[in-house]
């Protein structure tokens, strides 16, 4: 798809959500409540004894599970796939640079995850609820966030440039 | 007027809204390619700039859409979530992000889509995104001073910078162009290939473009609906043609004692005004809030008549004008003013012996009034408010 025709779209999907709910999209959200969910169930204990997850209950009365981003991104999966499956993309694959090994990239993959997830949480979101949804309503802490991602992104793409080119 | 949550929509609803919203979201980021991590990482190496086009294009137009919306009185603007600026946690939070999207070639939204069509490096990142949360909410304790520093709350960038938002978008959308022509050239370069653009495709970008810079032009330029109020009422002041329902204070004060149940008084003046003393069973709206969101609906009724009052007469018929354009209720004002009233009712001074036998009357109907009022003020001011209606403003974040 055209990219603008796709940013277009996906502006158009952003400007629904805020008219409706009154609030943008998100993403790492949904990983923090699974995350507090599963840390409830193991180990109740030590939630009932962490600050951390005492406010949270306070916030979200409802449970973790009951929440907007959780049901967002079920749905995100069911519309990938579903586009996936339009443009026959869909199948198990690895993808890389050409110069790592299988190892490498999944390794790589878990530290980046790692810090794109402990990164969403100090800066109170990411690409999409931050950024993405920031700049939609023009928040100052959203557009921020963004320049950071970014500005982090160029600057030190030129040390990891093995992982990615030939 | 939007947004619908949480008036208009109940919660249950709106996760069934969130996820046909989710299905779209992730259905167009598919679309858009960001599947594969090889075009998300082109951005930070010149080769491939899908991202950043279909990222800004999708802010600019959301927030065109915002602008638009907000203008036309369509959506509340004042309530919507703006995320809150912590200036160091954003700063921070957000170089650590850039480093995890180098290193590992995801966001978390596209990593959830990647791994939809069966991606095993985005299961990795999705595996490594909930091992980096659970790190932060377990080191919390010590990430909290900084995690709450510098908090400047529901900033908007454009506040930040004493101008109007609309300039602000029109200088953020002249940017986007700017860099969708850059990136453009530079991508050409990195991969040596010829710039070439049918000139089909040239048409239809100027058309997106024009359509962009036309949307902002009539929120800057057009009157938006509060304009219109605005025209409206300075429109009737200048024709003098408005005819305003007036009530005298002793016919209020009988249909109070009376039929209490038709009436919504109402005080335009200021809180401090209206704690010091007001009607009885009146609500305080004061003048300036009159067409805040919340209490539109007062307007917007067939059940209740209105009765606006205030000190000033400009004051009262200026309320009373707001409220019958921006509804359809049946509004009147009291011709009298507060301190007026109080004082027919509640100071009335016995006629002197020998006077009319109506001004006795009168002074005995006024009496018997004050004290009924009183009661009344007493017993219903619970049930005969309007239910307040909390401002909610939406709640959300990443």
């Amino acid at each position: 798809m055209n990219p603008y025709l796709a940013g277009f779209l996906l502006g158009l999907v952003l400007l629904l959500t805020i008219y409706v709910t009154g609030r943008g999209l998100g993403a790492s959200g949904a990983f923090k409540n699974v995350i507090i969910a599963v840390v409830k169930s193991i180990a109740p204990e030590h939630a009932s004894s962490t600050a951390f997850y005492q406010d949270f209950d306070q916030t979200n009365p409802e449970g973790p599970w009951k929440n907007f981003l959780i049901f967002e991104v079920v749905g995100v999966i069911f519309g990938a796939f579903f586009s996936g499956v339009l443009g026959n993309r869909v199948g198990l694959k690895l993808e890389k640079g050409p110069r790592v090994t299988n190892t490498l990239r999944v390794v790589g993959a878990i530290i980046g995850g790692a810090l794109f997830g402990f990164g969403s949480q100090l800066g109170r979101g990411c690409t999409s609820g931050a950024a993405l949804s920031g700049m939609a309503v023009l928040s100052l802490g959203g557009i921020l966030t963004m320049m950071a991602i970014f500005g982090a992104g160029y600057a030190l793409a030129w040390f990891f440039r093995k992982l990615w080119l030939k | 007027m939007g947004p619908l949550a949480p008036y208009l929509i109940s919660e249950e609803f709106g996760l069934v809204i969130a996820l046909a919203i989710g299905v779209g979201f992730g259905f167009v980021l598919e679309q858009a390619g960001f599947s594969s991590t090889k075009k998300l990482v082109g951005l930070f190496y010149g080769y491939d700039f899908t991202v950043l086009r279909v990222f800004f294009t999708a802010g600019i137009t959301a927030m065109a859409g915002v602008l638009l919306l907000g203008h036309y009185g369509l959506l509340d603007t004042q309530v919507i979530y703006i995320n809150p600026a912590f200036i160091k946690s954003a700063l921070v939070g957000g170089a650590i992000m850039g480093a995890g999207f180098i290193i590992g070639g995801f966001c978390p939204g596209t990593s959830v889509c990647a791994l939809a069509i069966g991606k095993l490096d985005a299961l990795a990142f999705a595996a490594g995104i909930f091992l980096g949360v659970f790190a932060f909410i377990e080191t919390f304790p010590h990430l909290e001073n900084l995690y709450m520093a510098n908090n400047l709350g529901q900033m908007k960038l454009s506040e930040y910078l004493g101008m109007s938002d609309i300039l602000f978008g029109t200088i953020l959308a002249v940017v986007a162009v700017a860099a969708f022509t850059g990136t453009w050239f530079i991508e050409n370069r990195v991969n040596k290939r010829k710039p070439e653009l049918t000139p089909s495709t040239r048409k239809q970008y100027a058309f997106a473009v024009a359509a962009l810079f036309l949307v902002l032009a009539i929120v800057a330029f057009l009157p938006g609906k509060k304009d219109f109020i605005q025209m409206r009422i300075s429109q009737a002041e200048r024709q003098k043609t408005c005819v305003f329902k007036e009530i005298s204070a002793d016919r209020l004060a009988n249909d109070i004692v009376n039929n209490f149940y038709e009436l919504n008084i109402i005080d335009v003046r200021t809180p401090e005004e209206y704690n010091e003393w007001h009607l009885p069973l009146a609500i305080n709206i004061p003048f300036d809030r009159l067409l805040d969101r919340q209490n539109i609906p007062i307007f917007n009724q067939k059940i209740r008549t209105n009765i606006f009052y205030a000190d000033s007469d400009t004051l009262v018929r200026m309320a009373c004008l707001k409220a019958k354009f921006a509804g359809n209720s049946d509004n009147m004002i009291l011709s009298e003013s507060a301190d007026e009233f109080r004082k027919l009712f509640f100071e009335s001074e016995e006629p002197a012996p020998g006077s009319h036998k109506d001004l006795f009357n009168l002074y005995n109907f006024r009496i018997q009034a004050a004290r009924h009022m009183t009661e009344m003020e007493q017993t219903l001011k619970q049930r005969m408010a309007p239910v307040k209606r909390e401002v909610v403003t939406v709640r959300g974040g990443c």
